[in-house]
């Protein structure tokens, strides 16, 4: 079965730092795939090549088995089809139900669906009180539902979470994170790469984990044996908190 | 209406503000995607050509209306086309001095759109040329500015304006070309009254083109 993402040997370096060095995984249709590591490990950058934001020196990235230049039209279209949340979501200089329309407008659908659509969307993430207040004016709490909304009201196939619980409060992650696992059971092929430092979060949420270490992924693994038996040391003891990061 | 004078007043206001709005659109038109282009791509020579923007700004009127008359002058290479000394020649020349205005404000101002915001715009999908355009909408305040400056420097230019309009009565009278005609003949209260009809219809654009930018986008 074709991948739904998979990178070769992808290195990126910026300058003289090597953010992602050789990095090779696959994530199937239908896995939520969950990247941890401290800050500054290059997961962050690892979403990108896969969003196709950034290319990567040397080595691919698939998607859906075929390799896509960045600057490229089949990059907007790849990229049409993927959903991305990002640590710190910003909203756009217009209305609530505008910055969710907007997902809605670049992919050309018609008016009278997207009206529609962002009419169930607000009701789905509750924002109808604020359907027509600017979203700048959105709470830390509603600016991330709103994230969420305008980044899957499309359907993607392919949804990348980067960090997205980094600033929430302990009630509104778990909103999130049953909001994702809504997301994947409305469709067995929908996949998602997930990035977060937050184990407990990686072991409720992910079904397989790759640990990532200055640019290098030392480990991938089902959640199972990521957890209770690590092969790599620097694993083992990020799982059991002896590392502060 | 000559309000005493040898020439229609309202007739001179209009064609003032017909010259300066024409110009300070085709420059907008002109220097906003630019700017824009210049503002949002990474290439070599960028702060360069920043630079020369940016000391545009002080680019004398003389010299646009210099430019525009050797181009279209009779011996000149558009000469056959016959536009000098009518208005399209004064919104051409108003033109050259709106260009880097728009261009310079707006690389700083999409310049200036918080890189989250940016970051979200791909996030969420659009392809290159629908980010540019939606970063351009963010930073739609200072855009609006670099229209509002240009349009004040036309309606109050006159070296230019005099060179290739020629100041012919029912023609190409402006208010600042009257001005300088009445200031000339030493008709000083009717310079001071085309003068605060210049103001007034300056402010009232300006007004406008505040409340506009004061609009919330929903």
């Amino acid at each position: 079965m074709t991948a739904a993402v998979e990178l070769r040997d992808a290195t990126k370096r910026f300058g003289d730092v090597v953010a992602v060095k050789e990095a090779s995984f696959a994530v199937q249709k239908g896995e939520l795939f969950g990247i941890l590591g401290p800050s500054g490990a290059g997961k962050s950058t690892i979403l990108r090549l896969i969003d196709l934001l950034d290319a990567p020196d040397e080595g691919a990235v698939l998607i859906n088995g075929e390799e896509v230049p960045c600057n490229s039209r089949k990059a907007d279209e790849v990229r049409s089809r993927i959903g991305m949340i990002l640590q710190k979501p910003a909203a756009l200089n217009r209305s609530v139900a505008n910055n969710i329309a907007y997902s809605l407008q670049i992919r050309e659908w018609s008016e009278e669906d997207i009206v529609k659509r962002v009419d169930e969307e607000v009701k789905k993430y509750g924002l109808q009180d604020r359907r027509e207040k600017n979203a700048r004016t959105l709470s830390g709490g509603e600016l991330q539902r709103l994230s969420f909304a305008r980044s899957t009201v499309f359907g993607p196939e392919l949804l990348l979470l980067d960090e997205f619980s980094a600033n929430l409060d302990p009630k509104n992650v778990a909103l999130m994170e049953k909001q994702i696992s809504s997301y994947m059971s409305e469709d067995d092929s929908r996949t998602i790469v997930m990035v977060t430092h937050n184990i407990f979060q990686a072991k409720r949420m992910c079904d397989r984990i790759a640990l990532m270490w200055d640019g290098e992924i030392v480990e991938i693994a089902d959640k199972k044996k990521f957890f209770e038996q690590p092969d790599d040391p620097r694993t083992s003891a990020f799982v059991k908190g002896d590392i502060v990061y | 209406m000559s309000f005493g004078l040898e020439y229609d007043v309202i007739q001179v206001t209009l064609l003032s503000l017909y010259v300066a709005g024409a110009a300070t659109v085709l420059g907008c038109m002109i220097g906003i995607p630019l700017g824009s282009l210049i503002g949002l791509k990474e290439f070599g020579g960028k702060s360069a050509l920043k630079t020369i923007t940016y000391t545009m700004y002080g680019f004398p009127p003389v010299i646009s209306g210099l430019v525009i008359y050797y181009l279209f002058s009779r011996a000149g290479p558009f000469g056959s086309l016959g536009i000098l000394f009518t208005p399209t020649a004064m919104i051409l020349a108003e033109t050259l001095l709106v260009i880097p205005l728009a261009t310079g404000i707006t690389i700083t101002e999409v310049a200036e759109v918080d890189r989250s915001i940016k970051d979200t715009i791909r996030a969420l999908g659009a392809s290159r040329r629908i980010s540019t355009l939606t970063v351009m909408r963010e930073a739609w305040v200072g855009l609006v500015m670099a229209a509002m400056i240009g349009f004040g420097r036309c309606i109050a230019e006159v070296g230019a304006a005099y060179m290739v309009g020629g100041n012919i009565q029912g023609e190409t009278r402006t208010l600042t070309t009257a001005i300088m005609l009445e200031t000339r003949m030493g008709k000083f209260d009717y310079a001071i009254g085309l003068g605060i009809v210049l103001i007034s219809v300056a402010m009232a654009v300006f007004l406008f083109l505040r409340l506009l930018q004061e609009k919330e986008h929903l």
